[in-house]
């Protein structure tokens, strides 16, 4: 990889933004004792009158949010992803989705990059979770310029969102870029194979694609953000003109990204998917770059994964 | 005693908040006999409580169900929503007739309240979030330095909820005196008598800094001095633990957990549900003929 690339933290990227921004005076801030992490201290430093950090009370915080986005606020709550879906799930759906809520989610930590913290930080089915409920839309940005885009549509839009984060920093790949809710980035154009990625791994698919590049393969390379709405006509091209696909999450790969594909190209069974991501299991404690090469996440298992698929179509 | 006019006017003003309150509960069960599913022990239960809100307490404007400065209620006990939407009705915020279409296909008269209705303020259902919802508009208000006021009605058995406890203390935290929260305490849930130990309910609101006040929840002159207190309560928000009889107004339903989750089972017991209430509200009504009141 180019030294001349910056790294940085998608985290980093959402508590600037959000205090960017901040001057709103419709906006409310609120964070269950995590904001130094979330990084949503940020606007709350800037407007604390504007922030709540309410105390260890998950799933009262969305209900309050549901309360204050009735009246026409527009609350973003920040939180790790695994007490921002799972543990607050039905107030989610009942008091923020069903009314169509304002109330827009910032689930940092999300995947098996969290690390260390284990299985219980690392929140491998909120995918599945988010996609799930009527009127969420669920977008998991790859990096810090595209965590900055997605927070200006969150901000220009109308909730309900869930934005997934990760804790890593990682190479700004979207630099540049657009972001539009509902379609897909195509980062490379290829005609072997098209690899799709959602969240941080885009660097770790780039690597991989640029890897079969110096093998005589030509992939393509999207990074899809947006969840849902998902980019159903690209993915549909993708499968039309390559044949082949392969989703890469750190997600477990039931109900995620790659569920999603399938579902899509399914509906014409135009090509083959190949799934990705956590293959219904637990995580485990170890560093994000041990525990990628461990689940076959990183850049070195994709290009093999690839490789495969298409040799076993030339046999 | 002698009656002096002014207190004349209160004694009826409290018996039209009294028959408004059976006429709740008379559109409830004729509500959950049509649709044959429903809630009606909570619904009579907290008829009284929602009588004096609607029709004395709560600054609303029917013909304008979404402004902001009106003040909000939010039925915590999502499914006493019969008692929510006869009271709409009443107040003039979609026609009466509109309720026979309760429970019923394309309805916007949920099994439990969904905020597509005129007037229904927030979403509940799954217990235990209402209380949260109402202290997000509460701190809203406080945020925007409005005068509305917040009214959530939760069950004693929702009482049980850990999230009513958070809510709770981040109320008195924030010190919300714009909110005032009632407890249905009718002593029964689903599975009948309460399934955990709520003696001491007044000392656990007031030991999460509430001020917490303990009334007959079927005396209306009781309700409407409660608020009052409440109203004039600074620096944290009240509960207002009503004292209640589950099925309140029909008496084969009092105290009969059985009618928690079920309507009457037939066309005898139906007439005879609607004949008491029917009889409830034509003595309320020879009441206030005596006291000179007009009969609406």
């Amino acid at each position: 990889m180019s030294s001349a690339v910056k790294v940085n933290a998608l985290r980093d990227a959402f508590g600037n933004e959000l205090a960017r921004l901040g001057a709103r005076k419709d906006v409310v801030v609120l964070d269950a004792d995590t904001s130094s992490s979330t990084r949503s201290s940020v606007f709350g430093k800037a407007y604390p009158e504007r922030f709540f950090d309410v105390g260890l009370i998950e799933n009262s915080m969305m209900g309050i949010a549901a309360g204050l986005a009735s009246t026409g606020k527009k609350v973003f709550v920040a939180g790790f992803a695994t007490f921002m879906s799972g543990m607050v799930y039905n107030v989610i759906r009942q008091s923020i989705c069903y009314p169509a809520l304002d109330v827009n989610i910032v689930a940092t930590h999300a995947g098996i990059t969290v690390g260390e913290d284990g299985a219980t930080h690392q929140m491998l089915e909120d995918i599945g979770l988010m996609t799930g409920l009527p009127n969420m839309k669920v977008v998991a940005p790859a990096d810090a310029p595209e965590t900055i885009r997605v927070i200006d549509a969150v901000m220009e839009g109308k909730g309900p969102f869930y934005v997934r984060l990760s804790r890593e920093k990682v190479p700004d790949v979207t630099e540049g870029y657009e972001f539009r809710l509902g379609k897909g980035l195509v980062i490379r154009d290829g005609s072997d194979i098209a690899v799709i990625s959602t969240g941080i791994l885009l660097s770790e698919a780039l690597d991989a694609v640029k890897a079969l590049e110096k093998k005589g393969i030509s992939a393509s390379l999207v990074d899809m953000a947006s969840l849902k709405p998902i980019d159903s006509e690209l993915i549909r091209k993708l499968a039309r003109e390559t044949g082949l696909i392969l989703t890469v999450e750190e997600h477990s790969v039931y109900n995620g990204l790659g569920s999603r594909v399938a579902e899509v190209v399914g509906e014409e069974a135009s090509a083959r998917v190949r799934r990705i991501g956590i293959d219904d299991v637990f995580g485990e404690s170890g560093t994000a770059s041990e525990l990628l090469a461990k689940y076959r996440l990183n850049s070195e298992a994709i290009a093999e994964e690839a490789e495969k698929l298409v040799e076993a179509r030339r046999k | 005693m002698s009656i002096t006019n002014e207190s004349q006017a209160d004694e009826v003003e409290v018996l039209r908040l009294q028959e408004l309150a059976y006429q709740i509960r008379s559109y409830a069960i004729q509500m959950i006999y049509n649709a044959k599913s429903g809630h009606p022990g909570g619904a009579l239960s907290a008829a009284d409580i929602i009588s004096v809100l609607y029709f004395k307490e709560m600054r609303v404007d029917p013909k304008n169900p979404s402004w902001p400065d009106r003040d909000r209620f939010v039925l915590s006990k999502g499914h006493a929503s019969a008692a929510l939407y006869a009271a709409l009705a009443l107040r003039g915020f979609f026609d009466v007739g509109e309720l026979m279409t309760f429970r019923k296909l394309n309805s916007r008269l949920q099994g439990h309240p969904y905020t597509s209705t005129p007037g229904v303020d927030c979403t509940t259902g799954s217990l235990g979030q209402g209380l949260s919802n109402a202290v997000g508009m509460a701190l809203a208000g406080k945020l925007d330095g409005k005068d509305y006021r917040v009214y959530a009605l939760i069950s004693d058995g929702e009482c049980e909820e850990g999230t009513t406890w958070e809510s709770a203390l981040f109320a008195s935290t924030h010190s919300l005196d714009n909110l005032t929260a009632f407890v249905d305490f009718n002593g029964l849930q689903l599975d009948g008598k309460l399934l955990l130990d709520l003696s001491r309910i007044e000392s656990m609101w007031e030991s999460f800094g509430w001020n917490a006040i303990r009334i007959d929840g079927h005396d209306i002159p009781s309700i409407i001095g409660a608020v009052e207190r409440a109203k004039s309560t600074k620096g944290k928000p009240t509960v207002i633990i009503a004292n209640t009889v589950k099925g309140k107004g029909v008496s084969y339903m009092e105290g009969n957990d059985h009618y928690h989750g079920n309507p009457p089972e037939n066309d005898q017991k139906y007439k005879q549900a609607m004949e008491e209430l029917s009889a409830k509200i034509s003595s309320i009504r020879e009441e206030i003929k005596k006291l000179g009141g007009d009969i609406r």
